[in-house]
């Protein structure tokens, strides 16, 4: 086989019946991921199913309860939307952070969590790799693993998911629309990715003739007080070797009613830290608070050398998210 | 009309802005075909098996070439060229089973389209057999010195005065190893040859070259051709940085496709390609030690560099030449090392040597100023060298006092808190920095071809190169103040080795190699015009020329170094200041100004020349704070072959730049009195940086890039300690 | 997988590996067959010979190949070439001010010295334009951040956010 195919959906079912029968077709949205794995031959798909023409995807619907991204909402369209920008504000805060205006422009929202980890070994097909090559042996663990997870790693894989709107969209309880080819179902967010286990080349939930539709954001009092902090080497265009998405519902005395934490970065998927929402709750919104808190963040964490800086790097990167939300409120 | 000195808008901005000017993969001679190149894995064996019917079944494939088929070359012996590292050969492609280093290209796929190229070389499939080597791991127990070739100008050792005696009796001594990993040039016009053989046997290459005669003269040994038959033509170079000084083996793969093929072939690198098909930034390890008086002079300076190089070519460079000759100190010694793995040629990167050298010394020089509770400004202007101890000779000019006093008053180095963590933004940590930077002055031979018309214009022409400093312009205002003509009139052109002889694009000597050649044939100009029969003097060449009723006049120039070069030492110096901003939570760093004051000679265009320093800056920002080829000394790579994970910085890593030339000329080093800049600005931005995190964090990180993993392992470290 | 037919009837969907597209480029349709692998940026360079679109890293990393597409600023090399169809491409070979002549923001570059080797400056020109329309050029600080998606390993960036910013100011109603 010789290269690529490209077929044309024009409704979602068709896409589903295409990819749902050709093993490792792939759709294709920004293709702002697929197109780097194919020039760089990165697991390249056979044959790719563009779906942006597609009816009613693009759009982002507003109402009193909640908010609804349709799969293909460009990035800088979310960064634009006022409506998002008021009610989940980590989400925008993410976005404007992620890649460049570029790649915002074209890549999309239902492929951004279904991009692949910048694990070095991953996107150089040379080396091994269990995620892209299955039972090949995992390079990063004992290689140069600066950029990979401390959380949620197996003896198989460590490869960090490299998604900021993910984080966001984990910590604010957002719902992934799925469709296949028996319909249609709903996916809790935090459960659309999978640990990589002894199998890291299966990332997500998806059976392999579902594509997201969409996602639903209910509007609530914390999604409103929320907040994304991401850190990186460089001043913009790099992926985060550590991030945070928070929010924090405070009660009239100023404790912490509820609490939202997911981390980027440093994890194999995005990644929520219920043990550290837990021991925020009724606590006052007080640095001590949140610095106690977050080093709850690393209790089961394992570095692999290279990025054991990051074991110090993520409590203290909630913590200041937490400080910098808590001066907005 | 003074030219020289004037801020002219770059000669080929238009071409530039507009998107016409054209780079090396963007000539499209008629029926071109593409090449894409298939890599071997491994770092160190034999290709055992190689199958390629799949790739040459795919419907497009012209042809796969591998060390099977390839065609035998004549590989005539080259006099290494001085780009070319001094023992050692060259990889020659596709020329036998060996493999080298991993990345190495073993078969070249030819097709009717890059896609396809590219689509059928991925179905090329091998099988190698590993074999021992250099080994993979950088380790200083394997040094040696370098080898006979690479010696003479990279000694193994070299001492003034007793320095290991005058360390051990010292009141004040420091030592340190720091480190500088494998940084890559990362141009962005990536490396690109389009090879044509014409019907008489002929070769024409559009390249990007630093040097078109030195490729010219590489491919002419390698395919056994006579100078005539090869032309090398480069008018655009998308940066480069050193990586296009040499004739690297992808030009050589490029023409033999082009031979296969029996038409043009396009062979056009990929970013990841780049990593390994041309040469970068050796890592070096470096030890300094230094020992004072009392009263802050230096008594001691010992420093040795480990640096690698790759298990076939033995490449050094002049790391050390700073040592002996910085400061004005008692004693000094250098010791030279390399470390040989598998790997490919590192090669000359801006500044190359120099940089690596002073980044050590600089940081080491602030250590020792700290130990003595000095000003680390102070500390250097008392330990100033007036002359060249090392060579022991006058320097033909040296305003490096004056770059330092600038310098300092322009950042406002007088607001520094000699505590350090004690200033503050907020919750940022503030640091302030500086460090020296030296660079070589250095001439070359180079000749040009200059045509006055009787019409008032001139047409230049040499076979120099143009990577973005702005020869173009600045070789047309040469011509232009010394034909006294309008820069308008005058025409330069050049990348085209069928032009006259011209000298590496490297090194800061294009303006005055080529510089002194262009005033050298306009004087030559002038002079024969005014001696033609009828000629009046006083006159203007090109009244002569209109009333002799001759349309134009053409003469060749050269220029050569003078006999000064023995008589006195000759470099170009610099004082680069920092400020840096540091989360003290997250270890990132951030820089908000740097100032730099440059003694580089006569600046001919002082709007190209600022831009050529700060665009020094930025890499120096780079080489502080993010840039490092990830090695993994298992698998022999570098593992972040991108851009994405090989950081460079971007707009927002950049803010405030401001770059001084003091008023400085050195006409006993040549007669333009220019010294050059382009190294110079990156030399020292590094250490100025590493010094101002010292001073904002107290961390005294001797290993760049100084990114947060680093800056917070150090934390702990300095709090368990 | 040579041009098969595929999927479910009705709906059916094409799958193709070559194809001819009509792109819209600078005002002008241009008919090319294409592979399916083919991106809009080596369908720019290497078929149209429109060499202003830069190719830098073919990765979406270094912004080089910036083009418009439908007015936004895009990485040419992240398109496939198919996928452009109907859609309105503006390359630097496009840009025009006013008077035919330069554009303001290409003026400001030469002012400004906002290059030194060429390479980048296209697609600089071409973000720098998109940065503008979208209202990202209100300070020096915010062009930095929205132009962080163009590498110029030259390093002139003080002078590139000197040229767009000046522009801003000048376009501004
Ligand atoms: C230079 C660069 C820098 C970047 N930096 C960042 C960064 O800092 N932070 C960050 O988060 N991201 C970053 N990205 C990644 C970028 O955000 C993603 O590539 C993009 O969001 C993916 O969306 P897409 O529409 O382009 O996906 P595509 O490339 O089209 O597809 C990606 C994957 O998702 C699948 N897919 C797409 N849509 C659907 C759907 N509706 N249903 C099911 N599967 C689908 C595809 O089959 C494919 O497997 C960067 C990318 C680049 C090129
Ligand atoms: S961490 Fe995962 S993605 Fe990276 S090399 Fe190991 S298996 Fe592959
Ligand atoms: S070539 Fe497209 S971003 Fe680099
Ligand atoms: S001008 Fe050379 S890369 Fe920007």
């Amino acid at each position: 086989m010789s290269g690529l195919a490209y077929a044309r959906a024009a409704s979602l079912e068709s896409a589903t019946e295409v990819i749902g029968s050709h093993r490792a077709a792939e759709v294709i949205a920004g293709g702002t991921d697929l197109l780097q794995r194919l020039e760089e031959h990165v697991l390249p798909p056979p044959l790719v199913v563009d779906i942006n023409g597609v009816e009613g995807l693009r759009a982002i619907e507003v109402d009193d309860h909640e908010i609804r991204l349709g799969a293909l909402v460009r990035l800088n369209q979310v960064i634009e939307s006022a409506p998002v920008r008021d009610a989940f504000p980590a989400i925008v805060e993410a976005l404007i952070v992620t890649a460049s205006p570029q790649v915002r422009n074209l890549a999309t929202v239902g492929g951004n969590p279904l991009q692949k980890t910048r694990c070095l070994y991953f996107r150089d097909q040379s080396t091994p790799c269990n995620k892209r090559e299955p039972g090949s042996g995992c390079g990063a663990l004992e290689g140069r693993n600066r950029i990979n997870a401390i959380l949620g790693g197996s003896e198989h894989c460590i490869a960090t998911h490299p998604s900021d709107f993910a984080v966001a969209m984990a910590a604010l309880d957002a719902t992934v629309l799925v469709v296949g080819a028996r319909g249609e179902r709903r996916l809790p967010f935090t459960e659309l990715h999978r640990l990589p286990g002894d199998t890291p080349h299966l990332e997500h939930n998806l059976a392999p003739d579902e594509v997201i539709e969409g996602y639903r954001l209910t509007r609530t009092p914390l999604a409103r007080h929320s907040h994304y902090l991401k850190v990186r080497d460089r001043g913009e265009f790099e992926w985060a070797i550590c991030s945070a998405a928070v929010a924090l519902e405070l009660d009239h005395g100023g404790r912490i009613a509820d609490a939202r934490v997911a981390v980027g970065g440093v994890a194999t998927k995005p990644w929520r830290l219920g043990q550290v929402e837990t021991a925020l709750q009724g606590r006052q919104a007080t640095a001590e608070a949140f610095a106690e808190a977050a080093a709850l963040s690393v209790q089961n964490a394992v570095a692999h050398g290279d990025n054991a800086y990051k074991l110090a790097l993520l409590p203290r990167t909630i913590a200041r998210a937490l400080t910098e939300l808590r001066e907005r409120l | 009309m003074g030219a020289i000195g004037k801020p002219v808008a770059r000669v080929d901005g238009p071409a530039k802005v507009t998107g016409t000017a054209t780079y090396a993969a963007e000539f499209h001679p008629e029926n071109m075909a593409y090449a894409a190149l298939v890599h071997g894995t491994i770092p160190r064996g034999w290709i055992k098996s190689i199958a390629t019917d799949a790739a040459e079944s795919v419907p497009g494939v012209i042809a796969v070439v591998t060390h099977l088929n390839a065609p035998r070359l004549p590989w005539k012996p080259v006099d290494a060229a001085p780009v070319d590292p001094g023992e050692g050969e060259q990889l020659r492609p596709l020329h036998s089973d060996e493999i080298l280093f991993a990345g190495q290209p073993i078969a070249l796929v030819i097709a009717e389209s890059q896609e396809t190229a590219r689509a059928a070389a991925a179905l090329v499939s091998f099988t190698c057999v590993p074999s021992d080597g250099a080994g993979l791991v950088f380790d200083r127990a394997r040094a040696r010195p370098p080898s006979d070739g690479t010696r003479e100008s990279y000694p193994a050792e070299w001492e003034r005065g007793d320095a290991e005696g005058a360390f051990a009796s010292a009141p004040r001594r420091i030592e340190g190893s720091y480190l500088q990993p494998r940084l890559f040039h990362n141009a962005m016009e990536p490396h690109a040859t389009i090879a044509a053989w014409d019907d008489e046997g002929k070769l024409t290459l559009w390249d990007k070259s630093q040097w078109v005669d030195n490729v010219r003269d590489q491919i002419t040994r390698n395919f056994g051709l006579a100078e005539d038959e090869v032309r090398v033509i480069s008018p655009f170079v998308g940066g480069a940085f050193g990586s296009a000084l040499r004739c690297w083996p992808h030009v050589t793969m490029a023409a033999m496709a082009a031979r296969i093929a029996r038409r043009p072939v396009r062979l056009e690198l990929t970013r990841r390609e780049l990593y390994t098909a041309v040469g970068y930034r050796p890592y070096t390890l470096q030890d300094v030690k230094l020992a004072a008086d009392e009263d802050g002079r230096l008594r001691s300076v010992i420093q040795t560099a480990y640096g690698l190089t790759s298990a076939y070519e033995d490449y050094g460079e002049e790391v050390l030449d700073p040592v002996g000759m910085l400061y004005d100190t008692m004693s000094a010694r250098t010791v030279y090392r390399l470390v040989e793995l598998d790997t490919n040629t590192p090669t000359p990167m801006r500044g190359p040597g120099a940089v690596t050298g002073v980044f050590a010394l600089e940081m080491a020089i602030d250590e020792m100023a700290d130990a003595m509770d000095m000003d680390p400004l102070e500390f250097r202007l008392k330990n100033y060298a007036e002359r060249d101890l090392k060579k022991d000779l006058p320097f033909s000019s040296k305003a490096l006092r004056s770059c330092y006093e600038t310098a300092a008053l322009r950042f406002g180095w007088e607001k520094r808190d000699p505590r350090r963590r004690a200033m503050h933004d907020g919750n940022m940590l503030v640091g302030y920095g500086m460090a020296t930077a030296v660079w070589p002055a250095m001439q070359a031979p180079a000749s040009v071809r200059i045509r006055l018309f009787a019409n008032g214009t001139a047409v230049v022409r040499t076979a120099a190169s143009d990577m973005g400093p702005g020869t173009y312009t600045s070789m047309t205002q040469v011509a232009a103040d010394r034909l006294d003509l309008p820069v308008e009139r005058v025409t330069f052109e050049l990348g085209d080795s069928s032009l006259p002889m011209a000298p590496v694009h490297g090194g800061s000597m294009t303006m005055a190699s080529v510089g002194n050649a262009v005033a050298a044939g306009c004087k030559k100009l002038r002079d024969d015009i005014a001696r033609l029969d009828g000629a009046e003097d006083g006159e203007h060449p090109v009244e002569t020329l209109m009333r002799l009723r001759r349309d134009s006049f053409e003469v060749d120039g050269a220029a050569e170094p003078g006999a000064e070069a023995g008589t006195h030492s000759s470099y170009a110096f610099g004082a680069v200041f920092a400020e840096v901003r540091v989360d003290p939570d997250f270890g990132t760093v951030r820089v908000p100004r740097l100032v730099g004051a440059y003694d580089g000679g006569v600046i001919v265009n002082p709007r190209t020349a600022r831009s050529q320093a700060i665009g020094g800056m930025v890499q120096g920002i780079g080489m502080a704070l993010m840039e490092a080829g990830e090695w993994d000394d298992r698998l022999g790579r570098v593992m972040n072959a991108n851009l994405a994970e090989y950081l460079v910085p971007v707009h927002a890593d950049v803010e405030e730049l401001e770059a001084v030339f003091v008023e400085s000329e050195d006409r006993i080093f040549n007669p333009l009195g220019v010294k050059g800049i382009a190294e110079i600005a990156l030399c020292g931005v590094a250490p100025a940086i590493a010094n101002a995190v010292w001073h904002a964090t107290g961390l005294r990180i001797r290993e760049l890039p100084l990114t947060p993993d680093r800056l917070l392992m150090a934390e702990q470290a300095a709090r368990t300690s | 997988m040579e041009n098969a037919s595929t999927g479910a009837e009705g709906g059916a969907v094409q799958a193709r590996s070559t194809m001819r597209v009509t792109l819209e480029v600078n005002g002008r349709e241009h008919a090319l067959d294409v592979q399916a692998r083919t991106t809009l940026l080596d369908a720019l360079r290497d078929r149209l010979h429109l060499n202003g679109t830069k190719k830098g890293c073919a990765l979406g990393q270094c912004g080089a190949c910036t083009v418009l597409m439908d007015g936004e600023r895009v990485n040419a090399c992240l398109v496939l070439a198919v996928m452009a169809q109907g859609r309105h491409i503006t390359t630097i070979e496009g840009l025009r001010g006013g008077d035919g002549l330069l554009h303001p923001l290409q003026r400001a570059f030469l002012d400004h010295d906002g290059f030194q080797c060429g390479y980048c400056t296209p697609g600089q020109i071409m973000s720098g334009v998109g940065c503008i329309e979208e209202g990202h050029a209100g300070s020096r600080a915010e062009i930095r951040q929205y132009m962080s998606g163009n590498i110029c390993r030259c390093g002139a960036y003080v002078n590139i956010v000197e040229a767009i910013f000046e522009t801003a100011v000048g376009t501004r109603p």
